[in-house]
């Protein structure tokens, strides 16, 4: 299985840690990732919000720069994988737009044909594609007894119709199942951490983020799992000063779940990137999985 | 149009909306239900909801909409685009009125448009996104005291090696300005 790979400039470097659990995961389990060569950066929401038709043109000339042989993407980030989808899917709507579109691409010599690629995200992939059989086989380190809360965030559920529910999703519920995990209720699972907020209006951004912490302390959970860069940001190292601004104590680890399936996995911890996290995930780890299969 | 509950025909700024937003048309199916802001999670800090912004544009109040702080309180989230019974692109609304308002300069006590600038400037200038570059700029300029704060989480940003101090430029950073160009002339803005 081959699929171009669109990493996104947070797993470059501030969730370093997503990137090396993908990789690790994906070559485990036999998913072929082909880095875009020389991608760019998809403008988050900040482009959006100045220039619409910049905007797109940006992000679809990683669209068009794909390998010509591959008919699909994969984003692990959730603003990239929205974009992208977001962009092929106006220029199917709008032929006028995607014209224009294309007008500016020809300026760098290239061009995208609104529906060449599928635009897929990792969770999909591995719960669709790999499947629970494959996954089971590959469990060497059951999770056991681990408490976990799986969080989904915003943009990867909403609002293109997917692969799964925009609200009460469950694909990554069912993947931790099937590792062993024992998955908590989380009813905030897919609401908002804040997103830039945190860097425009902190106690709105502290408000949202306190609500996510509390609802998964109150289900006991060990740790929160994320599949965006921004609500592992947000909720990892703002979660001192959250506590500071509202007085309160949470100490909850909070990891990448590509992080978690290769500790399942029995991949080494620190080639999945443990210890980049701030609130630090591998006690609980320690305490909670009998006779870790690796070690950091 | 079937559906159609605004009144289309005395505001302006209704037409300006539907030209500036793809799929901006469906604002006119706006039953006026209010679910899109009983579903916002910064509903409560928006002078006015997305229901009542709506009813504002059909209105024509220009001025009003665009000073309001509604936009910025916006985080992306797309639960009310889930929720709307009617399927109006409500976050693509709220990204075109940032759009006119800061175009227009018209934004009132909201630094969400320097750090948009910031992060655009950066990205055009290497491609990728430098989050020290974006993080020192944008608190210096708007934030200064705010900046004192974000000291430790930096630090412990960078010892853990998720803080790089060099910016990374793609390759062929032409093609992505030509690019750039291009759109700005077809119709982008002036930034």
């Amino acid at each position: 299985m081959k699929y171009a790979y669109y990493p996104g400039c947070s797993l470059e470097c501030s969730s370093a840690a997503y990137d090396m659990s993908v990789r690790a995961v994906a070559d485990l389990l036999g998913i072929e990732l082909r880095e875009i060569d020389d991608w760019n950066c998809c403008g988050a929401t900040e482009y959006f919000s100045q220039d619409e038709l910049t905007a797109c043109a940006v992000i679809a000339r990683n669209l068009a720069l794909i390998e010509p042989q591959l008919d699909q993407v994969v984003a692990p980030c959730a603003a990239c994988y929205l974009n992208l989808r977001k962009v092929d899917s106006l220029m199917k709507e709008d032929p006028a737009l995607a014209d224009k579109i294309n007008q500016c691409l020809a300026a760098g010599r290239l061009h995208y044909d609104p529906g060449r690629v599928r635009v897929r995200h990792l969770l999909d992939l591995i719960h669709t594609d790999i499947g629970e059989t494959a996954i089971k086989d590959k469990v060497v380190q059951p999770l056991t007894g681990l408490r976990v809360a799986c969080y989904y965030g915003c943009q990867i559920v909403r609002p293109y119709d997917g692969f799964d529910n925009p609200e009460q999703p469950v694909k990554l519920d069912e993947l931790m199942t099937w590792v062993g995990a024992e998955v908590v209720d989380f009813p905030v699972k897919a609401h908002c951490c804040g997103g830039h907020m945190t860097q425009i209006s902190e106690p709105q951004a502290f408000e949202l983020i306190r609500r996510l912490l509390h609802n998964a302390a109150e289900y006991r959970a060990d740790l929160i799992l994320c599949m965006c860069p921004m609500c592992q940001l947000n909720l990892d190292a703002y979660q001192n000063r959250v506590n500071s601004f509202f007085g309160t104590n949470y100490q909850i680890p909070i990891i990448f779940f590509t992080q978690l399936l290769g500790v399942a996995f029995g991949l080494d911890w620190k080639k999945l990137g443990f210890g980049k996290e701030i609130v630090p995930a591998e006690p609980v780890l320690r305490k909670k999985l009998t006779a870790p299969a690796a070690t950091a | 149009m079937v559906g159609t509950t605004l009144e289309l025909r005395g505001s302006p700024f209704l037409h300006e909306i539907i030209q500036e937003v793809p799929g901006g048309e469906r604002i006119v199916r706006c039953l006026q239900c209010g679910t899109c802001g009983g579903s916002c999670p910064n509903g409560a800090d928006m002078q006015y909801t997305p229901r009542t912004i709506f009813a504002m544009i059909a209105a024509n109040q220009r001025e009003k909409v665009l000073k309001a702080n509604t936009m910025w309180f916006c985080v992306s989230c797309y639960f009310c685009v889930s929720r709307c019974p009617q399927k109006i692109p409500i976050t693509d609304i709220m990204y075109g009125l940032k759009r006119i308002a800061i175009r227009e300069r018209m934004y009132q006590d909201t630094d969400a448009p320097a750090l948009a600038k910031t992060f655009t400037d950066l990205l055009d200038k290497y491609g990728r996104s430098f989050e020290l570059g974006l993080a020192s700029r944008y608190y210096l300029f708007n934030r200064p005291i705010a900046m004192l704060k974000m000291g430790p989480m930096g630090l412990s940003m960078f010892t853990r090696g998720r803080m790089s101090l060099v910016p990374t430029k793609i390759k062929n950073i032409e093609q992505l300005q030509s690019i750039i160009r291009k759109a700005r002339e077809l119709g982008g803005t002036q930034q």
